[in-house]
């Protein structure tokens, strides 16, 4: 399972804790995990991707292992100790406002 | 015993605020959906304890929330707003083409009728509509597809659809307005729409008779008068008396005519409610006093009303879906700042009490009447 920490807005909508654990189908990927979200809770459909483009929000930023992998492709594999469940996959709201 | 219900969307928030017919007492409610932008909130005139939320976030887009039970409980309704087709462009604010984007729900109008259809305007600018009580959203393309619409321009807060008016003697019949670009009508339920602002002078658009590319912040009708609107434009205050077909100036004595809501006495059809606001450039009320402008006679002459409201140091504005009224007898009026107040008048004006005064700042307000 792979572990996925919210934004405290998303934990509330979603009606979740920080961290959710998500199973994906076929690789590990970004778009994986995300699919593997909105599947699991529909209430995020739309919040972290938009729902017709599917573009990842601009102030929505994904980090892991102390990486930042924002800029990586969707499809990208994600690390493995993320993959392995030992790492989470941290969905971060971008700061911004002051 | 009859009551009010006030719905109150925040910049952090939204709130519900209950009273007995008496509106003296008031309990107080949330924040519901703590930290989000909640542009708006309307229950069903069909059934009161549906109310739907528009819910928003520059960080997470468009979320679409759904009561069943007069606001204590909450699910998640459809958010997927596509644009009819291949949207096009509109002019963005230095005349350039730009691509139609959707961006938040700003005003969510129910039906009359039937609680599970439900009218959503937004910006970029379109008329969407769901008939299965949100789940699903389908754009009205007739009005984003008018041959005026290649040259709409965004107001100061975007080109945003922000006021829906729907006729109580027929449904087909609704009023729309978006910044900046003004009024249209459609009489066949949002197929089609007629730009209908003849009468209106802008000083920014150099054609006096320009069909669109004007800013009108709020229209509102009584129920009892549907041939009769009332309108805050950017500046002047307006009313047309043919069903938008033509408009004429009201604005009268009023201290200045720059201002965002506009309001009809519940049970008096030619009592108007403004809240003048000094100018576009100074976004908050004249003087440091907010008060409230009254008119007896559908317009030219007013009144101002300050009794309980602050007459000094007072640097609020009220924003375009930040009033209300109730249709208990005397109807009582509601509006909310960007100070984060909500004040009350239960006397149709006469006197205010804040009900809250320290909420995040206020987007909308909307009453309902409960029996």
């Amino acid at each position: 399972m792979i572990q996925v920490v919210l934004p405290r807005n998303l934990q509330i909508l979603a009606g979740v804790g920080r961290v959710v654990e998500v199973q994906v189908s076929g690789p590990a990927t970004q778009r994986s995990v995300i699919d593997a979200l909105e599947s699991s809770h529909p209430a995020l459909l739309g919040t972290l991707r938009d729902a017709v483009t599917k573009k990842r929000r601009p102030m929505i930023r994904i980090f892991a292992c102390e990486e930042d992998l924002s800029a990586e492709a969707l499809d990208a594999p994600l690390p493995a100790p993320v993959v392995e469940g030992k790492e989470p996959l941290l969905i971060i709201g971008a700061i911004a406002g002051g | 015993m009859s009551g009010v219900r006030v719905l109150v969307g925040t910049r952090k928030g939204a709130f519900i605020l209950t009273s007995d017919g008496s509106r003296k007492v008031w309990k107080v409610e949330g924040p519901h959906f703590a930290g989000w932008e909640i542009y708006h909130l309307k229950a069903s005139p069909a059934d009161p304890n549906r109310i739907y939320a528009s819910q928003s976030s520059g960080w997470f887009g468009q979320v679409l929330q759904r009561s069943n039970d007069g606001g204590q409980s909450w699910e998640t309704a459809g958010n997927q707003f596509q644009y009819e087709g291949t949207p096009g462009t509109h002019r963005w604010y230095d005349d350039s083409p730009h691509p139609w984007e959707f961006k938040r729900v700003w005003h969510l109008e129910p039906s009359l009728s039937d609680p599970d259809k439900v009218y959503a305007g937004v910006e970029d600018a379109a008329l969407f509509q769901t008939r299965d009580g949100g789940n699903t959203w389908t754009e009205l393309a007739g009005l984003r597809t008018h041959p005026t619409a290649p040259e709409w321009n965004p107001g100061a807060g975007g080109l945003c659809l922000h006021t829906i008016v729907i006729d109580p003697t027929d449904e087909d019949r609704m009023y729309v307005a978006i910044s900046s670009s003004g009024v249209f009508r459609t009489e066949d339920g949002g197929k089609t729409f007629k730009a209908t602002n003849q009468g209106l002078r802008s000083n920014h658009i150099p054609d006096p008779d320009a069909e669109v590319g004007h800013c009108v912040h709020r229209i509102a009708m009584h129920p009892s008068r549907p041939q009769t609107l009332f309108m805050q434009k950017h500046w002047d205050v307006m009313r047309t008396d043919d069903r938008a077909d033509s408009w004429r100036e009201i604005s009268g004595n009023l201290p200045t005519d720059f201002g965002f809501v506009v309001d009809v006495n519940a049970n008096e059809p030619e009592t108007v409610y403004v809240i003048p606001i000094t100018s576009d450039s100074h976004h908050f009320v004249p003087e440091g006093k907010l008060r409230v402008y009254r008119s007896k006679s559908g317009g030219d002459d007013w009144e101002a009303l300050t009794k309980g409201l602050p007459q000094k140091d007072c640097y609020v504005n009220v924003l375009r879906d930040a009033m209300d009224v109730d249709s208990l007898d005397p109807s009582g009026i509601y509006f909310g700042t960007s100070g984060g107040q909500v004040y009350v008048s239960p006397d149709g004006g006469d006197s205010w009490n804040a009900i809250v005064r320290d909420l995040p700042a206020v987007l909308s307000v909307e009453v309902q009447t409960l029996t």
